[in-house]
């Protein structure tokens, strides 16, 4: 639970993006690549759910990433080296299935980025071909940039105002690779108007694609049915039967929506804890 | 001479919605006295057998009759490890007050007459914890050298790990969740089952020796395997059913529709009834219906309401059951006192969708009528929806209570664990031992959902066949 070292990644245009450090031997020694841990970052704080971005199970530590944007990721943020986490638990959902697809496709927008690289990894490790595709809005807010071109065969970059890369949407660049070749898989991770964008394009090209879902959450272990999405008319948890889900058959509207459902005590909260906002 | 029966005083229904206080005050002495001098001291008693644990009743009555409210306490405790527990929760008019001779033969439920056995039993067991008079004292012992794993911090696995610890059995409880005491944390609000109660057993387990590791998930975190070979003797699962059950209709995922562990996991466990001060958010509507008729609904209603209170707001409650009153599972107190407290109630209506507005918030609910049919394996009389008999009801927030079943994450990282087709684990009823050998299980994860008192009663089974088999060692 204690935060071994923490460096910001990212930091203009009003967007933080940390990356933290924490110690935990069992959870470094247990994730896979798509599992995440709930956080809690003090006792009157919430449970939120976070990726599991990296692991060293030698030294017992496994990293996080994460924008500042709610209450919890402010206080997460203003924490330094030597804290400690007030509850940490995990590594929780499945793994993302791993094996040889072929030639795969990773999408990554904003701080989804963060939750592609070792998804990347280990698929690049079953002996993939992988093109990842990443996207922000500019070239200051671009993360994990070698890591990922260290990992992918090939690597797009794409900013909305062209200061790095191309001008432009992951999923313009998404929609190019598949008119010109043929792929066997996509995985997308970001926010949820471009997974919806994505799974559209890849289902017109009959591409299987996997996103990982960031509903809301409370317990993470199956208890509580507050992370509830529709897949294939399903309803399904997205802690414990996700947190990936084939994107052709979620109901992205219903996801958008019930992700809204506090964004007025959110508002308020932030509000109310205003010496937070500027740390 | 008849006696009156002697309630428990209540805090006012007008002051007590206000606030997640206690609603029953417990007896005074007077009361207690006054209350067991009804008992008729039966030459055979029916009330224990009533019991799932078997309290000798007579006897720790008859000990509050002569004022000797320690010996009543331990007489109690030779059964039952949580007194002060089940005295609040125990659903006793199904049970031991069913069973008592005053009780009016065949009713489904205690006649009003029937001793308040579990007002006696709080009031023994808040005195035994007031003047602490079971001190914990660690033993070692030849079981020192064993050591057993509690997957759970319910009810079961505190009692369980209580029992082990007593003899002597060095004990880890692991608990998923951040606080310990499961379904009597994050499900009973305080204001039936106080914290100061549950956190006094705890510490009480805690000076016994208890072992209480927290934030871990075992399934996930660890395996069973994995405890094994760090040397744990003996496993035992006290894993719980806490998954929610939905209705399964259309339109159930809209924003402000909660399973009611979610919406209680957000008020008890969570302090979002105290938000922004704790940082978990809850919504709360205008009106509001609740849907079921079980302890967790009139739980989920009761809670509504001081959310409504807290906020300024009119109290519109309203729970929609689809049988009547007289079968509905909740505890009839908690029935008495969600009406005490204004929660109204819309009998034989059987949901059949849910409509929201455009940004995806509930708005109604649309129903259909139903009749009572002929009684269905739960002995209850069945609910027959009456066809062409649609309304609707308007509601800007609902929680569906309709249910809880197995908790599944250990079950499905346990391919050797065998369960039946419900998802719960399937045990020898006589040593709760599971499918692997010495790994035990009992509480809801065994029988589905039930009460308390009937998951100690398991849990005690168990710890004794893991004592038994340390003999044999």
């Amino acid at each position: 639970m204690k935060i071994i070292s923490k460096e910001i990644i990212a930091n203009a245009a009003g967007v933080k993006i940390v990356k933290m450090s924490l110690l935990s031997p069992e959870i470094s020694r247990k994730a896979f690549p798509g599992q995440f841990v709930v956080v809690m970052v003090n006792e009157k704080g919430e449970r939120i759910p976070l990726t599991i971005v990296d692991t060293d199970s030698a030294a017992g530590i496994f990293s996080i990433i994460f924008q500042e944007a709610g209450l919890t990721t402010k206080v997460l943020g203003a924490l330094n080296v030597g804290d400690r986490l007030y509850a940490l638990v995990g590594p929780l959902g499945h793994a993302t299935e791993i094996k040889n697809y072929g030639k795969v496709i990773l999408v990554g927008g904003g701080v989804g980025i963060a939750e592609i690289l070792p998804v990347a990894r280990a698929l690049k490790q079953a002996g993939n071909y992988l093109v990842s595709i990443l996207g922000v809005k500019n070239k200051d807010l671009l993360i994990l940039e070698s890591e990922l071109k260290n990992t992918s065969d090939q690597l797009y970059i794409m900013t909305d105002d062209g200061s790095a890369g191309r001008k432009g949407f992951t999923t313009d660049m998404l929609r190019e690779l598949l008119s010109k070749d043929k792929y066997d898989l996509i995985y997308s991770v970001g926010p949820i108007p471009m997974m919806k964008m994505a799974v559209r394009i890849s289902k017109e090209y009959q591409v299987k694609t996997w996103v990982s879902l960031n509903a809301l959450m409370v317990d993470a272990t199956g208890m509580c049915g507050c992370c509830r999405v529709t897949v294939y008319g399903q309803v399904k948890f997205s802690c414990v039967d996700g947190p990936d889900f084939d994107g052709q058959g979620v109901d992205w509207e219903e996801l958008e929506k019930r992700n809204k459902a506090y964004s007025a005590q959110e508002k308020h909260i932030c509000h109310h804890f205003p010496a937070t906002e500027t740390q | 001479m008849k006696k009156i029966p002697i309630k428990a005083q209540e805090v006012s229904p007008a002051a007590r919605v206000g606030n997640f206080q206690e609603v029953v005050t417990a007896y005074s002495e007077e009361e207690a006295l006054s209350e067991a001098s009804r008992c008729l001291q039966c030459k055979e008693p029916l009330c224990i057998g009533g019991c799932p644990v078997g309290i000798d009743i007579k006897k720790f009555i008859y000990h509050i009759t002569q004022k000797d409210y320690a010996s009543a306490y331990f007489k109690i405790k030779e059964k039952n490890n949580f007194p002060s527990i089940c005295g609040r929760v125990c659903p006793a008019e199904y049970q031991c007050r069913k069973a008592c001779v005053l009780t009016k033969r065949g009713s489904s439920f205690a006649s009003e007459q029937a001793i308040n056995i579990h007002f006696l039993e709080r009031f023994a067991g808040d005195y035994g914890k007031n003047n602490d008079l079971d001190t914990p004292v660690k033993k070692e012992n030849q079981l020192s050298k064993f050591k057993v794993a509690v997957v759970g911090s319910g009810p079961a696995g505190l009692c369980c790990a209580g029992e082990l610890a007593r003899k002597g059995i060095k004990v880890d409880i692991f608990e998923s969740l951040h606080k310990t005491g499961g379904v009597l944390r994050y499900g009973i609000p305080p204001f039936r089952l106080p914290w100061d109660i549950l956190d006094f057993e705890i510490d009480y387990l805690n000076k016994l020796g208890v072992n209480f590791i927290t934030n871990f998930i075992v399934g996930k975190t660890n395996s069973i395997k994995e405890l094994f070979e760090q040397g744990y003797a003996s496993i035992f699962l006290g894993l719980g059913a806490g998954v929610p059950s939905f209705l399964g209709i259309k339109g159930e995922n809209l924003c402000n529709i909660y399973s009611v562990n979610e919406f209680l996991t957000r008020v008890n466990l969570m302090s979002a009834y105290k938000f922004p001060e704790f940082h978990t958010p809850v919504n709360i509507g205008r009106k509001v219906l609740i849907v079921g008729g079980g302890n967790t609904a009139m739980d989920a209603a009761r809670v509504a309401l001081r959310l409504q209170k807290i906020k300024g707001m009119a109290l519109d409650v309203t729970v929609v059951y689809r049988r009547t009153e007289a079968e509905m599972p909740a505890r009839r107190l908690e029935i008495e006192h969600a009406k005490e407290e204004g929660v109204k109630f819309e009998f034989l209506v059987q949901p059949k969708e849910f409509s929201g507005d455009d940004q995806g918030l509930v708005r109604k609910l649309i129903c259909l009528r139903s009749r009572l049919g002929e009684p269905d394996s739960s002995g209850r009389r069945r609910p027959i929806t009456i066809e062409a008999s649609e309304f609707e009801v308007d509601c800007d927030l609902c929680v569906i209570a309709v249910g809880l079943k197995a908790n599944q994450v250990l079950i499905n990282a346990t391919a050797e664990l065998e369960i039946n087709k419900d998802s719960d684990i399937i045990v020898d009823p006589a040593s709760m031992e599971t499918s692997i050998k010495g790994v035990y299980a009992g509480g809801d994860i065994v029988g589905g959902e039930g009460t308390i008192i009937e998951a100690m009663g398991m849990a005690k089974r168990a710890a004794h066949s893991i004592i038994d088999s340390f003999g044999q060692a």
